[in-house]
C-alpha cells in the first residue's frame, strides 16, 4: 500500500516537472491574475464649508433625495468608489458606490450598478440595473465631475439630486452624419420624485439628445426628456423651521403621479479643439415638474388633509472657462418657481396656513442661487475649489455659503462624457 | 405628442439608412491625421475616412463630442494609435456607439502601435510619474520603419474586410512600400547631418523620430510627462545647456511654446516647430510631405 502511493507520488512529479518548467519559462515570474480585475477608480472628496444656518427648505418644493446643503465646518464629502469592466465582449458592467459620512455615521450607498451591452449593433445599447436615468444633461454625470460643488438648484428641488432609479434602458444612435440618439427607460418608479409603487414598474421615461460640431473649436448638444411615475405613498422632509423631533412628523403624498419635462444645452469651446490650455463650457437646462396627489401632514396629535395640485419649473444656466492650464473660473445662476394649487382643504387640528408652511406645500418667494467657483486642476487626477453661493430660499432668508473643497481621483480613472 | 415626434424621427432615419446603403463606401474611422492619410495611401479612394482630431489638438485630451459618437457609430472600421494614448475618449466613443464592428477584437478595430514594438515601456507604475502609458510610448508613426510595418498590417486588414477589392489593396500597398522605401533610402541620405546633434523635446511624441535620425535626446521640457514645463525645471535645463550646449528645441504644432520660448530667448537656442502629424503645417499635406517637411525644418537650423 504505502509503496503504492509513493510509486504514485513519484509519477505525480515527474508528470508535473516539464509543466513547471515551462510555468517558469513563460510565467517570467509575473502574477499575471491582475490583468482581469476591474478597473478600480475611488474618488476622495473633502470640504470645509462656512455658511449661515439653515437648511435647504424650497417654499412650494416638498424636497427627496440627497437634496441638502454642504454641513457647516470640516466635513468628508461626497467619496465614491467606482469599479467596471468590460465582462466579455458582448457586455460592460459597473458599480458607483459613494461612502458618506453623516452625523457620526458612514452610509454606503449604491449609487449605479448595471450592465450594458457592447456594441450590440445597428446603433443600439441596452441597459439594465440600477442608474442615473438619461433625462437631462446633468443627471449622468457622478457630482464629482459637476464643475461647482453643489448640485443645480432644480436637480436637488425636482429630482432629489439625481434621478436615479432601477430598471431597463435601450439607446439608438441613429444612423445619421450628425448625432441624433434616442433613449427609453423603463424604472421602478419608487425612488423620489416617484414613491412607492405596488407593481414597482409605473416609471417611464424618454428622452432624445442632438449635437455637432460647429467648428473645430466649438461643439454642442442639445436634449429634450420626458419622465413620469404614478405612486401610492411618497413621503417628504417638509420645512423643518426649529422642530426638535422630526419624528413627530409625517408629511406625504397618497395616490399620487408625476411628470417632469426638460430641455438642455451643452455647448463648449476649444481654440482649435485644443482643451488642455483653454476652453469654456456654458450649459442651461430647464425642467417643468408637474405632480398631483392628497397631501396628508400629521404632527403630533394635530392632522391635515387636501387635495395638492403643483406645477413647479427651474432653471440654471452656467459658465465655466478655463483661462490658463490648470485654472477654471466659473459663474451660476439658479431660479426655482413654484405654483401650486391646494383644494378640498381638511383641518383635523392644523390650519390651512401652517400646513402650507409646514408641509413645504405653500409657495412663496421664487428660490434663487448665486455662485461662483474658481478651481485649481494640475493634473486631471486632481482637483481643489474654492465656491462661494448665495441662497435666497423663498422664506425672506439668505444662507451665504463659502466651501473649500478638493475632488482627488485615484487609481485608473475612466473617461468623462461630454 | 411626444409618440407622433419619436415616429416621425424613426422614418425619417430609416430613409437616411437605405439612402445611405447605396453608397456602399467603406467609412473609416481615423482617431489621429497620420493614420487617415496612410489610409488614403493603402485605399485610394475606396474608403470614406473621417478624422477625429487635427495636428493642433492634444490628442491625449479629446472630448467624446457627439460629432465622434456619429462617426464612430456609422464605422466599419476604426484606425487608431492605442497604446492608451486616446484613453480619455475612444473606449467611450465605443461604448456609446452602438456599433458592433468596430468593438474590440473586431476586424473593425485596428490599433497602430499595437502592431510594433515599443520603446519606453515602463517597469513601474505610479501617478507621481505623470501621465505615464502602461504600455510605452505610443507616438510610433514617426519612425518609417515602423510605420512600413502598420501599413503592411493595415492593408491585410483591409483585404479581410472588403474582399471584393482585395486585389486594389494589394496592389496599393506594394505600390506605397516601394514609394515609401526609396523615401526612406533619400530621407536618410539628406538628414545625414542631424546624425548625432543634440535637441531638448517636450513630451516624448518625437523619441522614434529622433532615435531614427540619430539625434541625441538631452533633456524633456514637461518635468514628468505631460506636466507643464515649471520655471524651477527649465532653469535646471538651462544649465545643463549651459554646461554642454544643444542644438535646438523641438515642439510639435499643438503645443504650447511659452517655455521653449523662455529657454531659447536665454540660450540663442533654436525652437523648432515640427508638424507631427499631417497638417501641422502648410508643406506636411500627406504621409510623405510630414517626413520631408520634418527633416527640413531641421536641416535649416544646423546650417
Amino acid at each position: 500500500m504505502q509503496v503504492r502511493v509513493i510509486r504514485f507520488v513519484i509519477i505525480l512529479s515527474i508528470l508535473a516537472a516539464p509543466a513547471f518548467v515551462f510555468a517558469q519559462e513563460t510565467g517570467l515570474g509575473k502574477i499575471t491574475g491582475n490583468e482581469f480585475n476591474p478597473a478600480i477608480s475611488l474618488i476622495l472628496d473633502g470640504r470645509y464649508t462656512d455658511r449661515d444656518e439653515g437648511d435647504l427648505d424650497l417654499p412650494g418644493f416638498q424636497l427627496g433625495g440627497e437634496a441638502g446643503l454642504s454641513q457647516h465646518g470640516f466635513s468628508s464629502g461626497h467619496n465614491e468608489l467606482v469599479m467596471s469592466a468590460n465582462i466579455d465582449d458582448k457586455f460592460y458592467g459597473q458599480m458607483t458606490t459613494a461612502i458618506v459620512e453623516d452625523e457620526g455615521e458612514t452610509i454606503f450607498e449604491l449609487e449605479e450598478v448595471f450592465i450594458e451591452t457592447l456594441g450590440l449593433g445597428n446603433g443600439f445599447t441596452l441597459k439594465g440595473g440600477k442608474f442615473f436615468s438619461g433625462i437631462g444633461y446633468l443627471n449622468t454625470i457622478h457630482d464629482h465631475a459637476h464643475d461647482f460643488v453643489d448640485r443645480p438648484l432644480v436637480y436637488d428641488a425636482l429630482m432629489g439630486g439625481h434621478l436615479s432609479d432601477t430598471g431597463v434602458q435601450v439607446k439608438w444612435v441613429a444612423p445619421t452624419d450628425f448625432y441624433l440618439s434616442f433613449g427609453v427607460e423603463l424604472l421602478s418608479g419608487n425612488t423620489y420624485p416617484g414613491g412607492e409603487n405596488d407593481e414597482n414598474n409605473k416609471g417611464k421615461s424618454v428622452f432624445v439628445k442632438t449635437g455637432g460640431d460647429w467648428s473645430n473649436s466649438s461643439s454642442w448638444l442639445l436634449g429634450a426628456s420626458f419622465y413620469e411615475t404614478e405612486f401610492h405613498v411618497r413621503e417628504a422632509g417638509g420645512h423643518a423651521h426649529g422642530h426638535a423631533a422630526a419624528s413627530d412628523v409625517d408629511n406625504e403624498l397618497l395616490d399620487g403621479k408625476v411628470d417632469i419635462a426638460g430641455i438642455d444645452f451643452v455647448y463648449k469651446w476649444a481654440p482649435d479643439g485644443n482643451s488642455k490650455n483653454k476652453n469654456f463650457k456654458f450649459q442651461a437646462e430647464y425642467f417643468v415638474r408637474n405632480e398631483s396627489g392628497d397631501a396628508e401632514f400629521i404632527e403630533g396629535s394635530g392632522a391635515a388633509e387636501a387635495f395638492y395640485d403643483g406645477k413647479q419649473k427651474g432653471f440654471y444656466t452656467q459658465a465655466v472657462y478655463q483661462f490658463m492650464p490648470a485654472w477654471r473660473a466659473g459663474v451660476r445662476y439658479d431660479l426655482l418657481q413654484a405654483d401650486n394649487t391646494i383644494s378640498n382643504f381638511v383641518d383635523n387640528g392644523i390650519d390651512e396656513d401652517e400646513f402650507l408652511e409646514e408641509s413645504a406645500l405653500g409657495a412663496e418667494d421664487d428660490p434663487k442661487k448665486y455662485s461662483v467657483m474658481l478651481d485649481y486642476s494640475p493634473t486631471h487626477f486632481s482637483r481643489i475649489r474654492l465656491q462661494f453661493s448665495q441662497l435666497e430660499t423663498g422664506y425672506d432668508e439668505t444662507i451665504d455659503m463659502f466651501t473649500l473643497q478638493y475632488v482627488m481621483s485615484l487609481g485608473s480613472h475612466g473617461a468623462h462624457t461630454f | 405628442m411626444y409618440l407622433k415626434s419619436l415616429l416621425l424621427a424613426v422614418v425619417f432615419t430609416a430613409a437616411s439608412i437605405f439612402s445611405d446603403a447605396a453608397m456602399a463606401k467603406l467609412r473609416l474611422f481615423a482617431c489621429e491625421p497620420e493614420w487617415a492619410a496612410l489610409a488614403s495611401e493603402l485605399s485610394g479612394d475606396l474608403l470614406s475616412i473621417t478624422t477625429a482630431t487635427t495636428a493642433f489638438q492634444d490628442v491625449h485630451f479629446i472630448e467624446a463630442r457627439p460629432s465622434l459618437i456619429a462617426a464612430v457609430r456609422n464605422a466599419d472600421l476604426v484606425f487608431c494609435t492605442g497604446a492608451e494614448l486616446e484613453i480619455g475618449w475612444l473606449p467611450l466613443l465605443l461604448r456609446q456607439s452602438g456599433n458592433s464592428r468596430v468593438q474590440e477584437n473586431q476586424t473593425g478595430y485596428f490599433l497602430a502601435a499595437e502592431q510594433v514594438g515599443r520603446i519606453d515601456v515602463p517597469e513601474v507604475l505610479d501617478r507621481s510619474m505623470g501621465d505615464v502609458h502602461a504600455s510605452g510610448n505610443p507616438h510610433v508613426h514617426l519612425d518609417p520603419y515602423r510605420l512600413l510595418i502598420i501599413a503592411e498590417k493595415f492593408s491585410q486588414r483591409l483585404q479581410l474586410i472588403d474582399q471584393d477589392n482585395k486585389k486594389v489593396y494589394q496592389d496599393n500597398f506594394t505600390n506605397f512600400s516601394l514609394r515609401w522605401m526609396a523615401a526612406i533610402a533619400s530621407w536618410e541620405l539628406k538628414a545625414s547631418p542631424l546624425k548625432g546633434k543634440r535637441a531638448f523635446i517636450q513630451h516624448g511624441h518625437s523619441k522614434y523620430l529622433l532615435n531614427w535620425l540619430g539625434i541625441e535626446i538631452v533633456a524633456d521640457l514637461e518635468p514628468k510627462p505631460g506636466l507643464p514645463p515649471g520655471s524651477t525645471h527649465l532653469t535646471h535645463l538651462l544649465k545643463i545647456n549651459q554646461k554642454s550646449p544643444s542644438d535646438f528645441i523641438i515642439l510639435a504644432a499643438y503645443q504650447s511654446d511659452k517655455g521653449a520660448r523662455w529657454l531659447s530667448g536665454r540660450q540663442q537656442l533654436p525652437v523648432v516647430i515640427l508638424p507631427y502629424t499631417v497638417g501641422g503645417n502648410e508643406q506636411a499635406r500627406d504621409i510623405f510631405s510630414l517626413y520631408e517637411s520634418t527633416i527640413e525644418l531641421l536641416l535649416a537650423e544646423i546650417k
